[in-house]
């Protein structure tokens, strides 16, 4: 099997984030970056599948030279090679589909599997707007009956489950109030939820086998796609900060509060 | 490595010490901004283990759950995190010691497992990597590097600590000449409850000091109660004991009676690993302390935005800095050196010696100054906490219990004060370092008042003059002890102690100063840095100052000792920065990260 991951670069959640004070974005200064975890599942999801049926593992990430960093993890991780479509500048959900729709035509993967969304803009549309131009099943929010303690999730059992023949997918998504199982033919689009796997760590020797690991380089021009974006970002702003709570002597107040002021029964 | 070559450095590696008799910036140092992207990953995934895997089972460590830790080391193993210094011939990742030096500073955000990992990767597994014949390191280093074997180091006994020489432990020669029979016990092994492998350093026929390994099995051999500690009370320690224990003759470790070259080598690496370690249990703290200063509200105001708060929060930051600066210098000076050799060569177990030892000054200053800097910052973090640092609900308590053991082993810090003092001067009569010729010029400018100037050409320009001048405190205070005691200085500990802190302020400026330079090498300075630079100096020099005069007042007396003291006060540099304003620069930073701003 062919598998198509991607690993998006995205601002670790550790770092403090901080809007600009002009709204125009945040405070990039002294910020550290990761790859999206929803991405990290998807990579962990490729090779516990390659593990078991045979195959490799693609890498994909889009942006400036650094994202070789969040490659590189990937790599180390045990994908086996990496596609590097170089883009600066501002680009919007359908820009990042076309341009995954184009590495998708040129890779030929059986199966592209991609984290729900990413953790800085959360829009959660790039795997379906990439299922519906490439015309192929998709499978959304993919999860797993199990719990992490299990004996399946310590052997690396992928959770997906491909049929015999190699040509389905079968899928537990989670939905609302419970989960749903899905079957798709291949070639399909698998989006993660959190609750797929536990990613492995990147391991020394991994890390060190990376280093040799192919990254090939795509120009979006050279893709024939225009990534102009048809949504801008016009204001970023903060939530409103948390206001301190109140304590009530008692039960008979609380009612009374939860009633006149939160006005929530 | 790399990044030295990269620098442009391609002539000679300065040698140990040099740094105390050369200008600021006299040749390019490895620094945390240029670590490789390899580096950073391995440090990335060391310090996701540590947060995810060790500190979460902290409390079970603490409790002296064994198991935990030693399952802990199974999983390190499988990561490839004990395999580091073990060579590729022998399952291991033959990396370098920048790399070593950054698993080790990942590694320490909880003492216990610090200590556990750092005995069992570091003088635990690198005698036999270092000295063992081709047959030990088959038999051993590949079960080391995965975790599957676990190593310990006994060179401690009741009566032997600082005086490791004085080891009691005897070997004999058994009658038909197939085993060496110990007798003899040693004391605070760490690692003993489950180690499988320890190198054990006795004296065969009670003369001839020497290192043996020595399986658990082995008959006569048995492992003593816990001790119960201080600190990194959930680290291994006991004793170990050898009642005719037979020890086969093919598990002596190098020569019979060259003992002290594998003990004494081994410390210089742990020494330089303590240094480095000690980072990551510093910024741990300081992320604990920010945090609670924000939260903590008094007089309904935040703790943070107290002043005397801010100060010790920069304080702690530009300590951090300091010893970042010194620790990664070093490594990268001995990554340089070995990069010029064939890792497969015979020789280069002998080389890697050669590299650590030409830097023990620094070792043993990393190892005082980290040490001391980490009491400093876990003090603060505990005094930030106020009442609730005092009680075990908050991991700054424990933080501060685990510090201090780092002031007393690898050497305690007045022995490595002293040695740090002695090896510069010995270097100077082997003349591996001109530390004489130097001496030599810095009367002359005395006697013209002749001194470096600023050169005016940056924001660090009156800071790095206070680093050279300080080089000559240290250098001058040194020449008038040499010069009044002779080889009789060594008697004389507590000039060489005030010597050894002078020394190390200047080492610390210096690494410092290049660092900030370097980082900012397109441009202007960057004003964090310039900031924490400032804020070192401001306490460095006139700390300096007292201490080289305390040195020349313990040298000489009446008229001799005013003009010493006159000549000194030429040295004296201090420039009046407004702490107040520098601290306000670091803590914000530090403040909107919620961290150590120069996070890796």
């Amino acid at each position: 099997m062919k598998i198509l991951v991607t690993a998006k670069r995205v601002e670790d959640p550790e770092s403090k984030i901080k809007v600009k004070p002009d709204g125009t974005g945040i405070v990039q200064e002294g910020l550290k970056y990761k790859i999206n975890p929803f991405d990290e599942i998807a990579v962990e999801e490729g090779l516990r599948l390659v593990a078991k049926h045979g195959g490799e593992v693609v890498v994909v990430s889009i942006g400036g030279k650094e994202v070789h960093e969040q490659l590189r993890h990937a790599l180390a991780m045990g994908a086996h090679k990496a596609v590097w479509v170089n883009h600066t500048g501002p680009l919007d959900q359908m820009g990042v589909a076309g341009l995954l729709q184009k590495v998708v035509e040129k890779e030929k993967p059986d199966l592209v599997i991609l984290g729900k969304q990413s953790i800085d803009d959360d829009q959660n549309q790039v795997g379906q707007y990439l299922a519906e131009w490439l015309g192929w099943g998709q499978a959304t929010f993919a999860s797993k009956a199990e719990s992490f303690d299990s004996e399946n999730e310590k052997n690396k059992v992928p959770a997906l489950v491909v049929g015999a023949d190699n040509k389905t997918v079968r899928v537990v998504r989670e939905v609302d109030g419970g989960l749903a199982t899905v079957e798709c033919q291949l070639p399909a689009v698998v989006t993660t939820d959190l609750r797929l796997n536990q990613p492995r760590y990147a391991s020394l020797p991994g890390i060190m086998k990376a280093k040799s690991k192919p990254i090939e380089e795509l120009i979006p021009a050279g893709l024939g796609v225009d990534v102009t974006p048809k949504l801008t970002v016009t204001k970023m702003s903060a939530p409103p900060a948390r206001k301190a709570g109140i304590k009530v002597p008692d039960v008979a107040t609380l009612v009374e509060k939860l009633k006149t002021e939160a006005k929530v029964i | 490595m790399a990044a030295l070559v990269e620098l442009g450095h391609t002539a000679e590696i300065p040698a140990g010490g040099s740094f105390l008799v050369t200008e600021v910036g006299a040749a390019p140092i490895v620094t945390p901004e240029t670590f490789t992207e390899e580096q950073r990953m391995y440090y990335r995934t060391a310090a996701q283990f540590t947060k995810e895997k060790v500190l979460t089972q902290a409390e079970a460590i603490e409790r002296k759950n064994v198991a935990v830790l030693r399952g802990l080391l199974s999983e390190a193993g499988a990561l490839g995190l004990l395999m580091i210094d073990v060579p590729e011939a022998y399952g291991g990742l033959g990396a370098d010691k920048t790399t070593s030096m950054l698993v080790a500073e990942a590694s320490s955000m909880l003492g216990s497992w610090s200590v556990t990992i750092g005995a069992h990767t570091g003088i635990g597994s690198l005698p036999i990597v270092w000295f063992g014949n081709a047959e030990q390191k088959a038999r051993y280093l590949p079960k080391l590097a995965t975790g599957e074997k676990v190593a310990a180091y006994a060179l401690t006994e009741t009566g032997s600590g600082s005086d490791a020489l004085g080891a009691k432990t005897k070997a004999v020669l058994s009658a038909d000449g197939k085993h060496y029979v110990l007798n003899g016990a040693k004391q605070f092994i760490t690692n003993a409850a489950f180690a499988d492998v320890f190198v054990v350093f006795a004296k065969v026929d009670g003369e001839k000091f020497t290192g043996f390994i020595v399986d658990r099995d082995t008959p006569g051999f048995s492992v003593g109660p816990e001790e119960h500690k201080m600190g990194i009370r959930g680290s291994s320690t006991c004793a170990i004991v050898f009642e005719d224990a037979k020890v086969p003759v093919e598990n002596v470790l190098g020569e019979i009676g060259k003992g002290h070259r594998i003990a004494f080598n081994i410390l210089n690496l742990g020494r330089l690993k303590l240094g480095v370690g000690v980072i990551g249990g510093m910024k741990h703290t300081l992320e604990a302390a920010l945090r609670y200063a924000a939260d903590r509200r008094q007089f309904k105001t935040p703790i943070l935005q107290f002043g005397l708060i801010r100060e010790k929060l920069a304080r702690m930051a530009t300590a951090i800095y300091a010893v970042e600066s010194m620790a990664y210098r070093t490594a990268g000076l001995i990554d340089a050196r070995l990069a010029r050799h064939d890792k497969t060569a015979a020789d280069y177990d002998q080389k890697t010696i050669e590299a650590i030892e030409q830097y023990a000054v620094e070792a043993s200053i990393l190892k005082v100054f980290g040490s001391e800097a980490l009491g400093m910052v876990v003090d603060e973090a505990v005094q930030i906490h106020g009442g609730y640092g005092f009680t075990e609900e908050f991991p700054v308590e424990r933080a501060y219990r685990d510090a201090r053991i780092n002031r007393i082993f690898e050497g305690t810090n007045e022995i490595n004060r002293m040695l740090l003092v002695g090896m510069l001067l010995k270097k100077a009569m082997k003349g591996e370092l001109p530390l004489l010729d130097f001496a030599q010029a810095i009367d002359e400018e005395l006697m013209h008042r002749n001194l470096p100037r600023s050169s005016g050409g940056d924001e660090l320009a009156e800071a790095a003059l206070t680093a050279e001048l300080v080089k000559r405190m240290a250098v001058y205070a040194t020449k008038v002890a040499v010069e009044t005691f002779g080889p009789e200085i060594e008697q004389h500990q507590e000039i060489l102690g005030a010597i050894a802190d002078v020394v190390m302020d200047a080492f610390a400026l210096d690494s410092m100063i290049a660092r900030t330079r370097q980082a900012s090498a397109d441009g202007a300075l960057d004003p964090l840095r310039v900031a924490m630079v400032k804020h070192f100096a401001l306490e460095a020099q006139p700390r300096s100052h007292e201490r080289a005069r305390r040195a020349l007042m313990a040298t000489a007396e009446g008229d001799a000792l005013t003009t010493h003291l006159k000549k000194l006060a030429l040295l004296d540099h201090f420039v009046p920065y407004q702490p107040t304003a520098l601290r306000e620069t670091i803590v914000q930073a530090a403040e909107h990260q919620g961290a150590y701003p120069f996070g890796y």
